[in-house]
C-alpha cells in the first residue's frame, strides 16, 4: 500500500466518509440525513476497492446505496405525518460518550498493537486471483450450510415485511378511515 | 507514507462509534436504524482490511474468508433493514408517530 495513488485515495475516501457519518449525527432535516447516508456507503465501497475488495464493492453499491436507501426513503415518504426532524433525546449526551469512548478504543488499540500483517514489498508482490471465484467456492463449499441458512432467512424476512405491513381485516383495499366509518354505521344500526 | 492495517481499523472503529452514538441518541426509528446500519457497514471494512492485509497464509493460498463473512453481514444487513422498516411503517399506521421516546410500552 506505497503506492501514491492508494494513499491519497485513502484519506480521501476516508475524510468523505467519516464527515458525511458526522453529519447524519448533526443535520436536523432527516431526508438530507439519508442522502447523507448514500455517501458514506459510496465512500465504504471506495475503501473496499482499495482493499482489492471488487465484488463486495460492486455488492455494497448495489445493496446498501441501492437498495436499503431506498428502503429508508420509502420508510421516510409512508410515515407522511410523523416529524421529520432528526431530532436527539435525552440520551444524546450519554450515546456521544460512549460512542468516543468505543471509537478512541478502538483507534488507540489499532495502532498499538504488532498485527501480523504483510506490508511492503511482501504486500505489493502478494498475488491476488479473481475474489469472485474463490467467494463462490467458499459459499458453496465450506460454508454452504450458512448459504443455505441466509437463503432462508432472506425469504422469512420477505414473507415477515409483507405479513407485517399487510392488514388482515382490511383486504379489500379500504382505507383506515372509511373502516372506521364503516364500524361505526354498523354499530349505529344495531 | 504507506496505509497499513492500523489506518483502515482506526476508519473502521470511528465510524462505528458514530453509528453507535446515533443509534442510541436519535429519536425517530429510521435515524436509529441508519445508525446501525453504519456500524453494521464499519465492521464489513474490518473484515476486509484483515483479509487483505493478513500474513497467516502462504502465499496465494488465502481462502478470503472475510469476504464470504462480508457476503453473510449484507444478507442480514438487508434482511433487518427491510423487516425493521415495516415495523416502523405499522408503528406508525397505529400511533401515528415514530418518535422513539413516545413508543414506550410493547402493548396498547
Amino acid at each position: 500500500m506505497d503506492s501514491v495513488g492508494v494513499v491519497i485515495a485513502f484519506y480521501v475516501l476516508s475524510a468523505i466518509t467519516i464527515v458525511s457519518a458526522a453529519s447524519i449525527f448533526l443535520l436536523r432535516n432527516l431526508v438530507h440525513a439519508i442522502v447523507l447516508l448514500v455517501v458514506v456507503f459510496l465512500g465504504m465501497a471506495g475503501l473496499f476497492l482499495t482493499l482489492s475488495a471488487d465484488f463486495i464493492a460492486v455488492a455494497q453499491i448495489l445493496i446498501y446505496a441501492g437498495a436499503i436507501s431506498v428502503l429508508f426513503v420509502f420508510a421516510v415518504m409512508l410515515t407522511p405525518l410523523a416529524s421529520r426532524d432528526n431530532g436527539n433525546s435525552l440520551y444524546a449526551g450519554p450515546g456521544l460518550l460512549l460512542g468516543g469512548a468505543i471509537a478512541a478504543i478502538v483507534v488507540v488499540t489499532a495502532f498499538d498493537v504488532e498485527w501480523n500483517q504483510l506490508t511492503g514489498v511482501a504486500l505489493e508482490q502478494r498475488s491476488f486471483t479473481d475474489t469472485i471465484e474463490v467467494i463462490g467456492n467458499q459459499l458453496l463449499g465450506p460454508h454452504v450450510l450458512a448459504f443455505e441458512v441466509a437463503s432462508v432467512l432472506l425469504l422469512f424476512a420477505l414473507l415477515g415485511a409483507i405479513v407485517l405491513v399487510t392488514d388482515p381485516n382490511n383486504e379489500d383495499g379500504t382505507t383506515a378511515e372509511e373502516e372506521a366509518g364503516k364500524d361505526t354505521a354498523v354499530g349505529g344500526s344495531e | 507514507m504507506t496505509v497499513d492495517l492500523a489506518h483502515y481499523l482506526a476508519v473502521s472503529g470511528i465510524i462505528f462509534g458514530i453509528g453507535v452514538a446515533i443509534a442510541l441518541s436519535k429519536r425517530n426509528v429510521v435515524a436509529v436504524l441508519m445508525g446501525i446500519e453504519l456500524m453494521l457497514n464499519a465492521s464489513n471494512l474490518a473484515f476486509l482490511a484483515f483479509s487483505r492485509f493478513s500474513g497467516a497464509f502462504q502465499d496465494g493460498t488465502e481462502p478470503l474468508a472475510g469476504h464470504t463473512f462480508v457476503v453473510f453481514v449484507l444478507t442480514v444487513a438487508a434482511a433487518e433493514a427491510a423487516v425493521a422498516l415495516a415495523m416502523a411503517v405499522l408503528i406508525y399506521r397505529r400511533r401515528e408517530t415514530v418518535d422513539l421516546d413516545r413508543i414506550s410500552v410493547l402493548r396498547w
